[in-house]
């Protein structure tokens, strides 16, 4: 997939900036100059350790945080910020999410079929009664599930079916982009690959782009198509997922990926873990940049640094 | 040759549950052998949890050992009954780390308090002395500035460095075994590799036995001599790291194997087990992994299969391996790995 240059754009992000507690003197900043693009049909992935702001990013894709700066472009249109109603509606509707912990994200006291159509209600996108309970069961069966489980509670499901149900809400609004936000870190393993499955498989069948959002490499690499790391708000490497796995060169991304346990004992017990220490990097003199080192690679690093890099690329 | 410290046979656990009773563990057996490190694998509710805490125990009131033994030490823990009798065992000899660091500590205590007061109750110490022991844990677990650290409180405390202090609450009073269930499942990458290479140091350094209780095969191959591994409240495969992750013999090992994503061919779809774990509240017949089992044979639905010998080290409980059963080759997906049982035998 390296053809990057005439693929169609459907998410454009630039120099996002993302704040919390904004009445304070110095506001919180979650997410800091953050730059990148999805292209349409694509994975993209989005992995850093819990509090780097990969989820903040996510929402404010969808509008649920507000921006402090930057912009989002959807299919070459600003969505974040103050935005005209008619296109808040058509974002909500397309860009939908699905979220981690399928226990959590589901409403006990509601059956499955309202659930399910609480999209539909809110931007009322359904003529009558019977089209609503179509696309329900049309959204079900596309999950794998039967039409007759609308009736039931989410307590009679279990934790791989309860995440369909999270991807069939999201499924009914015919999105263009999800954004899956962990979407299997709650699953147990076998599980795991009936939900991966069932992603891919939409992705083909309904021309899906994904965001997914992760901490675990080993699902990242199998399944996104490029791949972006962020630590402490900013995004610090980007490139196709095969080309950073093969050739990390941030010291963050490579101590990510020496973390990861692999299930092979033989490997696993001869690896080496590397420490990050994020105050290594020196930038009172040199100040960093976000340099494309190689076709489609994206670093971030002072000059001294990016040297340094680029004689790691050429060994 | 390696020594064994704990030895469960054939442990039956029950419990009721509205009036109907469950059987949570049919009748799973586990050799422990001292100073080596177990990691017992299995999806959630497969009981892994449950088998472990009663080593310790701390079942749920309305859970109970039926049958078989737990023999530690010279004596049948599994026949223990009251607080009185598994004090001189769980925490002294036998301590648990749990997953979660957030709701395992007490928050409105000091998190020195929380250490001393496991020394001073197991050691006989006085103030003065607990507090230096405290001290001397508190650097072992890998706690700059213990001193200072010694007054504050869990809130003051990132995820890791919690479970860096629950784990000094579980060495505090010198255990034989520590058991670990799911220690590092609710932490970061970066973090979890800091926290297994802190038991594997405290293993050394304090002559530890340690259970890994996981589902995660990576951290599995990272710790363990010994894996077992558990489904439907039943341990079907147990042998060293070596035999389960390149001479696999049961087909829900090979299940679990090939569902991993790192074997996968991306673009592909990813092999999955189809179906879910059978109900516990039902009478389990045959071989529990059958209906899941696409390749199952027709005595799997009828009876139980035994435990049959591989090697020294390795048993499974499938049909598969009788003499009679037709020769049945693993998937192709974790066949390659087979190449490197001969490399790591040797």
């Amino acid at each position: 997939m390296s053809q990057t240059t005439n693929r169609e754009l459907l998410i454009d992000v630039k120099n996002l900036r993302v704040e919390f507690n904004v009445k304070a003197k110095e506001p919180f900043v979650a997410v800091n100059d953050v730059s990148f693009h999805i292209f349409k049909g694509e994975t993209f992935g989005l992995v850093g350790e819990s509090g780097s702001g990969k989820t903040t990013i996510g929402r404010a894709i969808v509008r649920i945080n507000g921006t402090a700066g930057g912009d989002v472009m959807f299919k070459g249109r600003k969505i974040n910020g103050d935005i005209p109603k008619a296109l808040d509606y058509e974002v909500t509707q397309k860009i939908q999410m699905i979220f981690q912990d399928p226990m959590a994200s589901l409403n006990e006291r509601a059956k499955v079929d309202y659930i399910v159509s609480e999209g539909l209600y809110n931007t009322k996108a359904y003529k009558d009664e019977g089209e609503r309970k179509a696309k329900v069961e049309a959204a079900l069966a596309a999950v794998g599930l039967l039409p007759e489980f609308a009736s039931r509670f989410p307590h009679e499901f279990s934790g791989g079916q309860r995440q369909r149900i999270g991807v069939a809400r999201a499924l009914i609004m015919e999105p263009e982009f999800i954004i899956a936000d962990e979407p299997i870190s709650a699953l147990d393993v076998s599980i795991r690959a009936q939900v991966i499955n069932l992603l891919s498989e939409l992705q083909k069948s309904k021309g899906l782009t994904y965001m997914f959002i992760a901490h675990d490499l080993s699902v990242v690499r199998f399944i996104t198509d490029r791949v972006a790391v962020i630590s402490k708000g900013k995004i610090v490497e980007l490139a196709e997922t095969e080309e950073l796995f093969a050739h990390p060169l941030h010291p963050y991304t490579r101590s990510l990926l020496s973390a990861v346990p692999v299930p092979d004992p033989i490997e696993e017990k001869k690896k080496r873990a590397i420490y990050y220490d994020p105050l290594s990097h020196d930038y009172s003199v040199h100040k960093p940049k976000w340099v494309e080192i190689r076709p489609g690679h994206y670093i971030l690093g002072n000059d001294p640094e990016l040297e340094e890099y680029n004689a790691m690329l050429a060994k | 040759m390696v020594q064994s410290i704990l030895s469960a046979k054939d442990v039956v656990i029950k419990f009721s549950l509205r009036g109907r009773v469950l059987t949570a563990i049919r009748g799973a057996s586990l050799e422990l052998y001292e100073g080596q490190t177990l990691a017992i694998v299995g999806e959630s509710g497969s009981g892994k949890s449950v088998f472990t805490k009663s080593f310790v125990g701390m079942l749920d009131t309305n859970g109970w050992v039926e049958s078989g033994s737990i023999v530690f030490e010279e004596q049948d823990i599994a026949k223990f009954k009251g607080d009185k009798q598994w004090s001189t065992i769980r925490g002294k000899k036998i301590a648990m780390v749990f997953q979660d660091p957030m709701t395992s500590l007490n928050p409105l205590r000091t998190i020195g308090m929380q250490i001393q007061e496991v020394v001073e109750l197991h050691h006989h110490l006085k103030a003065a002395e607990a507090k230096k022991r405290t001290i001397e844990i508190l650097t072992d677990v890998g706690i700059s500035s213990p001193e200072d650290r010694y007054s504050q409180f869990p809130h003051e405390f990132s995820g890791g460095m919690r479970q860096r202090v629950v784990i000094a609450i579980a060495i505090a009073c010198n255990p034989k075994i520590l058991i670990c269930d799911e220690p590092t499942t609710a932490l970061d990458v970066t973090i979890q590799a800091q926290i297994l290479e802190l038991i594997r140091k405290l293993q050394e350094q304090y002559n530890l036995t340690v259970i890994y209780i996981t589902h995660d095969l990576g951290v599995v191959a990272n710790v363990a001599d010994q894996v077992a591994v558990m489904y439907a409240g039943d341990i079907i495969e147990y042998g060293t790291a070596g035999d389960i992750f390149y001479n696999a013999q049961h087909p829900y090992t090979w299940a679990l194997l090939s569902s991993l994503p790192q074997l996968g061919i991306k673009g592909q779809p990813l092999y999955s087990i189809k179906g879910t774990p059978p109900n516990l509240f039902n009478e389990i017949k045959g071989d529990a992994f059958a209906p899941r089992n696409p390749k199952a044979l027709k005595i799997d639905y009828v009876e139980r299969p035994p435990y049959f010998q591989v090697s020294p080290t390795h048993y499974a409980r499938t049909w598969l391996l009788d003499p009679r059963s037709p020769k049945m080759d693993p998937p192709e997906t974790i066949k390659h790995m087979r190449e490197k049982f001969v490399r790591y035998s040797v």
